[in-house]
């Protein structure tokens, strides 16, 4: 089961904090169809959050077709995220760890890779708009 | 009041949901229904007043707070939120204008309106069933088995005086008593004052698990914006006596990003997006502005504006204003 965390003062809506973590968890498998999302209570209970924060980040889930709410059962996944096939993926994070250690040895710290990454990553999503 | 868990998980749920079905989104938008699920907002004002020897604590406040929500009041101290939660549960009579619980005036309102003053008012010298005793005497929709329920689970022990429990118990025993009495609205002065962290934690946790099992409306102040965050999903900025600022949280903070660019392109970024405060250090200029998106120049870098940071920016600019566009306030 997904253990929600809540980032204060992040600026990102609290119910969007939800979805990205239950997003996220697809990605990475961490949660799989069928697995059953927290109650609304428990999710209260655990991080003191307003009820209708959760029930609108799973109304959005819901949405996008990832859960499914069963009436007196639960929150369920649906469907698992994540296009790329395990060996496409694992051929990118090497490729990228590789990348990145030829980068260290230019000098650049990780402040200087978070820069870089973040523009490089801006610049590509212009142009797929454009 | 029905229960939003009562009958299982979100999906089946809709009608007593403060959003229409399917779309995750408050329809604020839709001026043929401008308060979705049916119900009066749980909090209405039009052009509210109030003055004290001809001092104007509140002024020109026109805002609705929709049933449902659970919405903070910040501001300075002074500014003018006491004066608005008292006219809001009817203890002080407004000088001018209207105010309205659940679509009545307040005071005359059917619904059950609790109020926890500052300070949290309670007798030390009382034991904690004592006080239990004397409020059930006082309200006639009193709970006593939720009550007891609440503190048993809470570990307060009937038989403990007032005065010989902690801060944190004590506004738990505040709390405990204001539920019992079953309100539709909950109005609370500053409850998280003088406590440390880890009550105020459980101070929240105990209010939103109420909120989940009765649907209630959460009117609350607090000078400390860092703490409502998640907790409420609405706000209010009270500022020098005008209310500035009143929305969805959600909506605020997806509303509003920071950018940081070159100073010399920070005017032309201002005369599109409406900019809430501005910074220039040298030849970078940081700019809160009311967008949804990052500028598509390259030169800026965006980021998501934290509720505080929001907040201070509207304080710092009392001449600006983040409002309901006047006709999503109905007219009665």
């Amino acid at each position: 089961m997904i253990e929600f965390r809540l980032d204060r003062g992040s600026g990102v809506a609290t119910y969007l904090q939800l979805v990205h973590q239950v997003r996220h968890a697809l990605r990475l498998g961490t949660l799989r169809p069928g697995d059953r999302l927290p109650t609304a209570k428990e999710v209260v209970s655990r991080l003191a959050i307003n009820p209708n924060t959760v029930l609108k980040a799973y109304r959005e889930l819901e949405r996008e077709g990832l859960v499914t709410g069963r009436p007196g059962l639960g929150t369920f996944v649906e469907r698992s995220l994540g296009r790329t096939p395990p060996g496409e993926r694992a051929r990118l994070h090497g490729e990228l760890v590789r990348w990145l250690r030829g980068a260290r040895l230019t000098g650049l710290d990780e402040e200087d890779l978070r820069a870089l990454f973040a523009s490089a990553l801006a610049e590509a999503s212009q142009e797929e708009i454009a | 009041m029905m229960s939003l868990f009562r009958s299982g998980p979100p999906s089946g749920e809709e009608d007593d949901a403060p959003f229409p079905a399917g779309t995750g989104l408050p329809a604020e938008h839709d001026p043929h229904d401008p308060w979705p699920g049916r119900r009066a907002p749980a909090l209405e004002t039009t052009g509210l007043g109030r003055r004290y020897r001809g001092a104007w604590a509140l002024r020109d406040c026109s805002l609705a707070v929709p049933a449902g929500r659970v919405a903070a009041v910040v501001g300075p101290n002074g500014a003018g939120k006491t004066t608005l939660l008292r006219t809001a549960v009817g203890l002080l009579a407004p000088t001018t204008g209207q105010v309205r619980v659940f679509g009545r005036p307040a005071g005359e309102s059917p619904a059950g309106i609790a109020f926890l003053a500052q300070g949290k008012p309670l007798y030390p010298g009382f034991r904690v069933r004592e006080m239990l005793r004397f409020g059930r005497g006082l309200n006639p929709r009193w709970d006593e088995e939720a009550a007891r329920r609440r503190l048993a689970g809470l570990g307060i022990p009937l038989e403990r005086r007032v005065g010989s429990l902690s801060g944190g118990q004590r506004t738990q025993v505040a709390l405990t008593l204001a539920l019992a009495k079953q309100p539709d609205l909950l109005v609370l002065d500053e409850p998280l004052a003088d406590l440390d962290p880890l009550a105020r934690h459980d101070v929240m946790r105990s209010l939103m698990e109420a909120v989940a099992e009765t649907g209630l409306s959460v009117l609350l102040s607090s000078h400390v914006v860092s703490e409502l965050e998640g907790a409420c999903d609405w706000l209010l900025v009270v500022n020098g006596g005008r209310v500035q600022v009143s929305g969805d949280i959600d909506d605020l903070l997806t509303g509003h990003r920071v950018l940081t660019g070159p100073a010399e392109a920070a005017d032309a970024l201002a005369a599109r997006l409406p900019v809430i405060s501005r910074e220039e250090t040298g030849r970078q200029a940081t700019l809160l502005v009311r967008a949804a998106a990052s500028p598509p120049d390259p030169r800026w870098s965006s980021r998501p504006a934290p509720l505080e940071e929001i907040v201070l920016a509207y304080l710092r600019s009392p001449g600006l204003s983040s409002l309901p566009r006047p006709s999503l306030t109905p007219a009665r």
